[in-house]
C-alpha cells in the first residue's frame, strides 16, 4: 500500500473507476468528455476554467491534468496564473463576504 | 550559447546509448514495444507506400542551439554535404516521380553549395521544394539577408519553426533573442509575399511543444497563432504544422535530466492512434543524410539506423529495391503516432 494519499501515477488509472460501475463510470466519462468538447466556449477558455476550479478545489490529479492540458493548448503561465488569481479572488471574496453576516450580527448584538 | 552533445561528449551523442534506452527500462515489462502494439492492428512489419518525397538533410551546422533538437544541430556540428554527394542526389532526382525535394538541416542555408543545389534541381525540373528554414539565419549574416528573394524567385515552400507566438516560450526553447529575430524573418518574407494571400507563396509555421507535454489539437493552435502574430506583429502566413518531440538526441537528454521521461513515454503510448500508422512520413518520404547515407526518416538518421536494404546509398539508388523493405521501428515511433500524430507536414490523422 503506498504510504502517501495522492500517486501522480494513480492519474493514469482513472478509467479503471469503470472496473467496479461500468455503467455509472461509462455515464461519467460520457459526460466529462461531452463537457470538455468545443462548444459556446473554446476548447482553450474551458481548460482555464477547469485549471482554476481544479486550484480551488485543491485536487492534485486535477491540477496535474489541466496544466498539461494548458501547456498543450499554449496557453503561456501568466494566463495561467491569471486564471488562479480569479480562483483565489473568488475563493477569498468568499470569506470576506461573510463579513457582512458578522458586521450584521455584531451590530444587531451590540448596543 | 551552449553547444551540441557531441561538443560535450556526452552520452546521448553516443547513438546506441539512446536505442539501449528506448529499447530497455519501461519497455521491458511495463509499456508495449512500438512493434507489438502495431502488430496488434496488423501493421508490422511497416512498409513504405510510393515514394513522393526525397528529404535531404544537406548539413547539421546550424547558427542555433535549440534544447529540443533531434539533430543536435549547432554552430559545432561541421558535418556538411559536398557537391559531390549534392551531384549524385540529382542525378536520382532526374530519374524518380517524387514531388517533392524536402531540404533540411541544421540550418540548410549554411551549407555553401544550398543555393547552386536549388538551381540546379529546379533546372532538372523539381518544382515542388521545401526548406525548413529556422527563419533567424536570414538575420545572421548580411549574406543571408537576400534569402527571400531567393525563396520567392524559386517558389520555394518555406517551413520554419516557431515555438510560440510569445517571446519567453519561444527564447526558452530556441535560445535568447531568436523570437524577435524570428518576427523580423517572418517580417521580411512576408515583404515578398510569402504568407499572403492569393500570392502562391507558401509561409507555414512548426509548432513543437516547449517542454514535455504533446501538442495540443492543431487547428486551435493555428487560430491562435494567426490571431497573436496579426495583432501583434502584422504576420500572416498559411499552415501550422504541430509536431510532436521526438524522444530522441537533445530532447531525451532533457526529459531524462528532468525526471520526465517515463511520463512522457507513458503520454505517447497512452494516445497511441492507429489510424496514424498509415500515413506516418516514413511511408512516403526516403531521407538522405549529409554524407549520402539512406534512411527512413530523418528521426532514424538521427539515430544512424540506414535503411534495412542491400542499397544504403545515395550513389547506388534504386527504387525497386529500396522499396521492397521493412521500415525499421523503435519506441521513437510513438511521436509520430500519437493522438493526431506527427509528421513534418504537421498532423497526419
Amino acid at each position: 500500500m503506498s504510504k502517501t494519499y495522492y500517486d501522480p501515477a494513480d492519474l493514469r488509472k482513472f478509467g479503471n473507476i469503470t472496473d467496479w460501475n461500468e455503467e455509472l463510470g461509462d455515464k461519467f466519462f460520457e459526460y466529462y468528455n461531452s463537457v470538455f468538447k468545443e462548444g459556446a466556449l473554446s476548447g482553450r477558455e474551458k481548460a482555464l476554467i477547469a485549471l482554476a476550479v481544479a486550484h480551488t478545489i485543491q485536487c492534485p490529479y486535477c491540477i496535474d491534468a489541466y496544466t498539461g492540458d494548458s501547456l498543450k493548448r499554449g496557453i503561456t503561465k501568466q494566463e495561467m496564473m491569471e486564471a488562479l488569481h480569479v480562483a483565489g479572488a473568488i475563493r477569498g471574496g468568499a470569506s470576506l463576504v461573510h463579513g457582512v453576516q458578522m458586521m450584521n450580527k455584531v451590530n444587531k448584538l451590540e448596543m | 550559447m551552449k553547444k551540441s552533445l557531441q561538443a560535450r561528449n556526452n552520452d546521448l551523442a553516443n547513438t546506441s546509448r539512446q536505442l539501449e534506452i528506448l529499447s530497455n527500462g519501461i519497455f521491458k515489462d511495463e509499456l508495449p514495444t512500438f512493434a507489438s502494439k502495431i502488430s496488434k492492428t496488423n501493421q508490422f512489419p511497416l512498409r513504405p507506400k510510393k515514394l513522393e518525397i526525397l528529404q535531404i538533410n544537406v548539413g547539421y551546422m546550424c547558427n542555433q542551439v535549440c534544447a529540443h533538437c533531434h539533430v543536435d544541430a549547432g554552430p559545432d556540428r561541421k558535418e556538411i554535404m559536398t557537391k559531390e554527394t549534392m551531384q549524385q542526389c540529382l542525378s536520382v532526382l532526374k530519374n524518380v516521380a517524387v514531388h517533392t525535394l524536402d531540404l533540411t538541416g541544421g540550418a540548410p542555408e549554411m551549407n555553401p553549395h544550398f543555393r547552386w543545389f536549388v538551381e540546379e534541381a529546379s533546372k532538372i525540373g523539381v518544382t515542388n521544394f521545401i526548406v525548413r528554414s529556422n527563419l533567424t539565419i536570414i538575420l545572421a549574416n548580411k549574406k543571408y539577408h537576400d534569402l527571400p528573394d531567393f525563396f520567392k524567385k524559386h517558389n520555394i515552400h518555406v517551413v520554419s519553426s516557431l515555438p510560440h507566438y510569445t517571446r519567453g516560450k519561444t527564447d526558452k526553447q530556441r535560445g535568447s533573442g531568436v523570437f524577435d529575430k524570428s518576427i523580423k524573418a517572418l517580417q521580411m518574407l512576408n515583404a515578398v509575399g510569402y504568407g499572403k494571400p492569393n500570392s502562391g507563396l507558401e509561409l507555414d509555421l512548426v509548432y513543437n511543444p516547449s517542454g514535455a507535454f504533446l501538442p495540443g489539437n492543431q487547428q486551435e493552435l493555428e487560430n491562435d497563432f494567426k490571431k497573436a502574430l496579426k495583432e501583434d506583429f502584422n504576420i500572416d502566413f498559411n499552415t501550422l504544422f504541430a509536431i510532436t518531440n521526438l524522444p530522441i538526441s537533445r530532447f531525451l537528454d532533457y526529459l531524462i535530466a528532468s525526471d520526465n521521461y517515463e511520463d512522457y513515454m507513458y503520454a505517447l503510448v497512452e494516445a497511441y492512434n492507429p489510424s496514424a500508422v498509415e500515413n506516418v512520413m516514413c511511408t512516403n518520404t526516403l531521407s538522405v543524410s549529409w554524407d549520402g547515407f539512406l534512411y527512413d526518416c530523418d528521426f532514424n538518421q538521427m539515430l544512424n539506423l540506414k535503411v534495412n536494404n542491400t542499397i544504403k546509398h545515395i550513389a547506388n539508388y534504386n527504387e525497386e529495391i529500396l522499396q521492397n523493405r521493412n521500415i525499421i521501428i523503435n519506441q521513437h515511433c510513438y511521436g509520430c503516432t500519437a493522438g493526431a500524430g506527427s509528421s513534418c507536414q504537421g498532423t497526419v490523422a
